[in-house]
This record gives structure tokens, sequence and C-alpha cells, in this order.
């Protein structure tokens, strides 16, 4: 994990495997027949938008673990999907191994689309109830031609050994398993096309705390067999802080902060990282007092003017109210988007008390 | 009535508000009788927070279910007793249990759109709550409701009152179930994982407000959970099942830094957090058995790294030194 890691410090030389630049997602929700007619006697109905991912930059590099962190709501999933194409965003540019993909003629077009895969959260709501498991994982391959027909029963055999399940139930329904053993055969599904990078969408959130852990060594293994990249999305700091080496926090659609795993724990610059780690529930043999972030997360339809964090902010100033702080680098590799950082010259060390 | 007011005067020291003793709790099915509960102990204290922490399918639920006396046919609790406040409610009469439910021992579910009322606001529920139990003006009843939401830190609950559940967040409505079952201060709460679908900002609310609850209203409180990492920071004291049975229970700080069932162990190391990061996680082999096909003796036999023949055999209860109890013939040391 070293080397990736590293990989990441000195990325000036090779581009990134992914490139997000910009990135916006907006879903709009006309107005119907109804507000149309009440509009023609005067009412103003306007159509509804959610900006669900609004101007992210994002590098992923080759080998490297990336955890995003946020709340629902916060966009993390649009994020992913986005990386693995299946919502194209609103505005901005996702390059794939240096190629604009609007611009891929057919054949990049699908080492895109083939090379970037993603385990879902629920595995019994992303596997096809009437399908056999050989043809779950199995169809995919054969159809791109990357396995002939007559190999694919051996070929779906040797990835359920690799994730962990007996070839002997390549003829059972996913309700024949177990939560775990469903989520294996999304992970199988994932592997069977090679890609470069997984996005991990939530993907041990419904487990049991052992299955979860069978299933983090599980991708921490198939990382080094296959050499793969993750973007491992998860509202869960403890798994994140786990299997990322590098985490990305968001919040309300944006990038507010981003660092090395270890520099995101142990210097955190955010108000938000700061109380998202100050409610990660620890095992602990005191009790402690929770005390909570003041507020909600607001409506990503009207989010709050200025930096979106500011009404939940201990340290909010009037001037987050008015202006969209930028994500600006404090040191190699550790970006943060507050205002106070330009006040102290050192803002990460010499922070007043909360 | 007259149960509530001994309680009161008692000390939080005395008897325990809720004992359970030897619990089972059958499911007779076609495949054959599954044993979802099978001989639970537990005690809870008032204003006590006991973890019953245990995976999918380890009875934790059921548990739970049983003490409020929600077992539904081909479910039957075939042996033990619950005793609340010294009231046996292994066969109590519906009636009865109807009179203490929601009154004096409240129950709060996972998923609070699944038990609040999508098509009735969230005043009504709750006047309904309040006036199922005793008689009470409406003018008076929506006064303790609105108190209520706004005890359990929800703002502008005057507003509130006449949301419908669709119109609030998870949160929000999780929070108004927990207000909910707090509206006729109830000497016990069951809260069946009630921050597992929230948000890490959600849940530390809720564990405050029902952390300040418990200690100003001397409310006992089990916060059934499969999160050992939530519940060592809540709980009094903490109970570990598996496949139907406690294995260990104990103080909160002795189970969780000197763990003595290999399960207990188990499940501690498979938290990841920062400090595991790339380390491989040590994971328990195997997964939970199926209720229907428990393996012989010791139903964690199969997966644990100490079992010998001995574990062929029932553990029994044992004592831990410090108090707690356990169920293994080779603790860790």
């Amino acid at each position: 994990m070293n080397g990736a890691r590293m990989n990441t410090a000195s990325n000036t030389a090779t581009p990134p495997l992914v490139r997000l630049r910009g990135i916006e997602k907006r879903f709009v929700q006309p107005v119907d027949l109804a507000g149309r007619i009440a509009n023609l006697l005067g009412a103003r109905n306007r159509e509804r938008v959610v900006h669900a991912v609004d101007g992210v930059d994002l590098d992923i590099q080759a080998g490297e673990v990336i955890g995003v962190v946020g709340e629902s709501g916060c966009g993390k999933s649009t994020l992913g999907r986005i990386v693995a194409g299946i919502n194209p965003p609103s505005d901005g540019e996702v390059r794939y191994q240096d190629q604009d993909v609007t611009g891929m003629n057919g054949k990049q077009r699908r080492a895109f689309e083939l090379g970037v895969q993603m385990i879902f959260q629920n595995p019994m709501a992303s596997l096809n109830p009437r399908m056999r498991v050989l043809d779950i994982i199995g169809e995919a391959p054969v159809v791109h031609g990357m396995v002939p027909a007559a190999q694919k029963a051996a070929y779906v055999g040797d990835l359920m050994r690799q994730v962990g399940l007996d070839p002997e139930y390549a003829q059972r329904y996913p309700h024949q398993f177990s939560g775990g053993q469903r989520q294996r055969i999304g992970i199988a599904r994932a592997l069977a096309l090679k890609p470069r990078l997984i996005v991990c969408d939530e993907a041990v959130a419904a487990l049991d705390v052992s299955i979860q852990a069978q299933v983090l060594n599980l991708f921490a293994a198939l990382r080094r067999e296959h050499d793969l990249t993750y973007l491992f999305i998860s509202h869960n700091l403890g798994v994140v802080g786990h299997i990322s080496d590098r985490v990305v926090i968001m919040y309300l659609g944006r990038i507010v902060e981003s660092a090395p795993t270890d520099l995101i724990f142990s210097r955190p610059n955010h108000p938000y990282t700061e109380a998202l780690l100050a409610e990660l529930p620890q095992l602990d043999a005191r009790q402690r007092a929770y005390q909570p972030i003041k507020g909600e997360l607001p409506s990503p339809l009207a989010p709050p003017s200025g930096c979106t964090f500011h009404p939940r902010c201990p340290y909010a100033m009037p001037r987050c109210s008015v202006e969209v702080p930028a994500l600006k680098t404090l040191a190699d590799g550790h970006t943060s988007a507050c205002h106070r950082n330009d006040m102290a010259p050192e803002p990460s060390l010499n922070r007043p008390p909360p | 009535m007259a149960i509530t007011e001994t309680a009161h005067a008692q000390d939080s020291s005395a008897a325990p508000v809720l004992e359970v003793r030897g619990l089972k709790t059958h499911f007779f099915t076609h495949g054959g009788a599954v044993k979802a509960v099978d001989g639970v102990d537990l005690q809870v204290r008032a204003g006590e927070i006991l973890g019953l922490v245990g995976e999918s399918g380890s009875g934790k639920s059921i548990t739970g279910f049983s003490i409020i006396g929600l077992i539904d046919p081909p479910g039957r609790i075939v042996e033990g007793n619950i005793r609340y406040l010294g009231e046996e409610l292994v066969g109590a009469g519906e009636q009865r249990l109807r009179a203490l439910r929601g009154k004096q021992v409240a129950m709060i579910f996972q998923d609070p759109m699944m038990t609040l009322n999508p098509v009735l606001r969230v005043d009504t529920q709750m006047v309904e709550a309040i006036q199922a139990h005793e008689r009470c003006s409406d003018a008076a009843a929506r006064a303790r409701a609105r108190d209520a939401l706004a005890r359990v830190g929800i703002p502008s609950p005057q507003e509130r009152l006449l949301a419908y559940p669709h119109q609030l967040s998870g949160g929000m409505r999780q929070r108004v179930a927990i207000a909910i079952a707090m509206l006729n201060r109830p000497r016990l709460i069951i809260a069946d994982e009630p921050t597992t679908a929230l948000d890490v900002t959600i849940q530390a609310q809720i564990l405050y407000e029902v952390q300040k609850l418990c200690r100003e209203t001397g409310t006992a409180l089990i916060w059934i959970t499969h999160d050992l990492a939530v519940v060592s920071g809540l709980a009094d004291s903490i109970s570990v099942m598996y496949a139907g049975r406690v294995v260990e229970s104990g103080r909160t700080a002795s189970v969780v830094q000197d763990p003595a069932h290999p399960y207990t162990r188990g499940l501690i190391d498979s938290i990841p957090t920062r400090a595991t990061h790339g380390t491989q996680l040590r994971q328990i082999p195997g997964m939970t058995p199926s209720l229907l096909h428990l393996p012989q003796g010791c139903a964690f036999r199969p997966r644990c790294a100490h079992a010998t023949d001995a574990c062929l055999q029932v553990p029994q209860v044992s004592q831990r030194h410090d108090g707690g109890t356990l169920r293994c013939w080779n603790p860790l040391a």
C-alpha cells in the first residue's frame, strides 16, 4: 500500500487513471402540467433543481484507494456513478487514461466502460433474482468476447473461488445466498471484466461486522492480486480509514477536504471533517458524552449561500455566508475549502480549541 | 398505576426494572423448531442502559419483541420468566400487555417509516398515544406532544406537529418515534437498532438525546445493535448474543477491554478503524449458522479457534472474574 501512496505524492509523471474536472450534476424536476396551468394564471412555479454534485475536481491515480465520505445527500453516490459512466455529468470533464470520455471512439469507450466497474450497496437489489450465479458473473465477459462461451463455467468457477465462494453454487439463484455471499457475487461480477477501477458504493454498509471484516480483507487481497484501484464510497469513517490511501470529504455536492488518510485523521483542517471525526463511534471502555453537530443537513434543493456548512459551523464568520471558499492546498496532497485558512499562517497546527 | 408510583419511590440501585431469566422463544416452522432465543438472562435497572449486541440472526430483536409481548405464531415463548418491576409478563393477558405497552414499556424500531402511520399527521399520532392511556384534554395532550418533540431536539416543534411523516427527514422521523416512545414517561424503553439507518451526525444527536433522557428521567433502556462501537460509548453494561444465547455479559468497560469469549474478541477485532489501516483485519471465519441447523454444543464452535471436544456440550453460564457472565468452556485468559 505504501507504493500506492508514494505514487499519489509524486503524481506529476503519469497521468491519473481517471481525472475529473469541474464535474457538475444537476437533477431537474420540470414544472408539471398543473403547475404550468397555474403559471398561466399568475402562479410562480419554477422547475426544481438539485445540485447533486457541484464542481468537483478529483484525480484517481492507478493503484490507489480513495475513500469518499459524506452524509446522505452529499452527492457521493452520484459522483461514483459519474465515474463509473452510469450517469453522464451535466457539466465538466471526465478523462479516462488521459482521454476525454465524451470524445472517445468506440474502442476507447468500450475500454472505459469495461475498465470501470461498480459494486453496489444492496446486493439483493443489484443482482437479477431470476438469473443463476453462473450467468450473473459470466454473461458480460462472454458478451464482450473476453471469454469463449464454452469456457464460461470454468472462468466463473475461478472467479468464485477468488472471492471465497464455492464454485459448486454456480447454478444457484441470489436468494439462496446470505447477505455476505451475495456481496461476494457482486464483487465477482465486477472482477469478471478485468477492470482497472472499481467504484464501491457503500459496498460493506449492509453487512454484519464479522462479515464486513471478511469482505474488507477480500477487497485488500484482490487489490494486491489484480492491481486494482478503488473509489470507496462510504459514510463510515472507520471503514474508510481502514482501506483508503486518501480520503475525500464531501458536503452538499462539494469536496471540502482531501488528504492522505493519516493526515485527515491526525490533522483535519475543515470544521466539518473535525465534527465527523468527533462523532465517529469508537470502541471505548469509557462512556462518552455525545456532542452532536448542531442543525441538520440542509436540503440540497435550497443549499445555504457561501460556504454550505456555515449554518452548522462553530467557527462561522460573516464572510462564510457570502463567499464560497475555494479548495486550497495546505500541504503536499492536503487540500481544504475553508476561509479560516486565509487567516492563520499555519491553520492546521495553531487552531483555537473548539 | 400503583406499580409506577412505587417504582418512582424506589432508588435506582434497588430491584431491577426488568429481569429476564432463561427466556426461550422458539418458532415452530415447517422446517422444524427455530430456536431464535434459547435461554437468555438479562436485567436492567432504572436509569441504566444495557447494550444487547449481536449479528443478524443472533436473536437480539426477538428478545426485544418477547419482552414487549410481540411474538406472533408460529413463534411462542416456550420457557422462562420476564419480570417487569416484579410482575411476570410471560403468560400475561393481552389486556394487561396493552396497558403496559406504550405506557410503561415502549419500543423504538429500526425504520421509523414503517412504524409511523404515513397518512396521519404527527400530532394525531402523538395525541392518540397519550389518550390511549389516560384521560387528557386535546389541548393538554398537544402541549405534551410539543414538549416531547422539543425534548428530542426537533427545531420548531409546533410546526412539526402538523407535518406528515414523509415531510420529515430520516433523522427527524426517528426522533419523532423516540418522542412518541418517551411521551408517557415509560420506565423501560427497548430500542431496536434505532440509529442503524442514519448518518453518523444524526446518530450522534440521537445518542446524545437518549443519554440525556435516561439520566434525567431514570428510564431504563435496552439498546439492541450489531455495532459494538456505538454501544461501547453509550451503555453501562453489555450482553453479547450469538445464535440465541447470551455468550458474554458484564460492565461495558470490562467486556470491551477484557473480553473472555472468543466471539466477543472476534467482534472487537473485526471493527475497521484508522489504526488497522494497511493491515488485515482479524476476521471470524465462516458465517453465522442457520438457526434450523445449529451445531451441536456451543454454536460458535465451528468458527472458534479455541474449540476443543468439551465444546460439543452446551457451555453452562459461569461468572466472569469481575461479576459478568460467560458461556464458554475455554475462555480467553
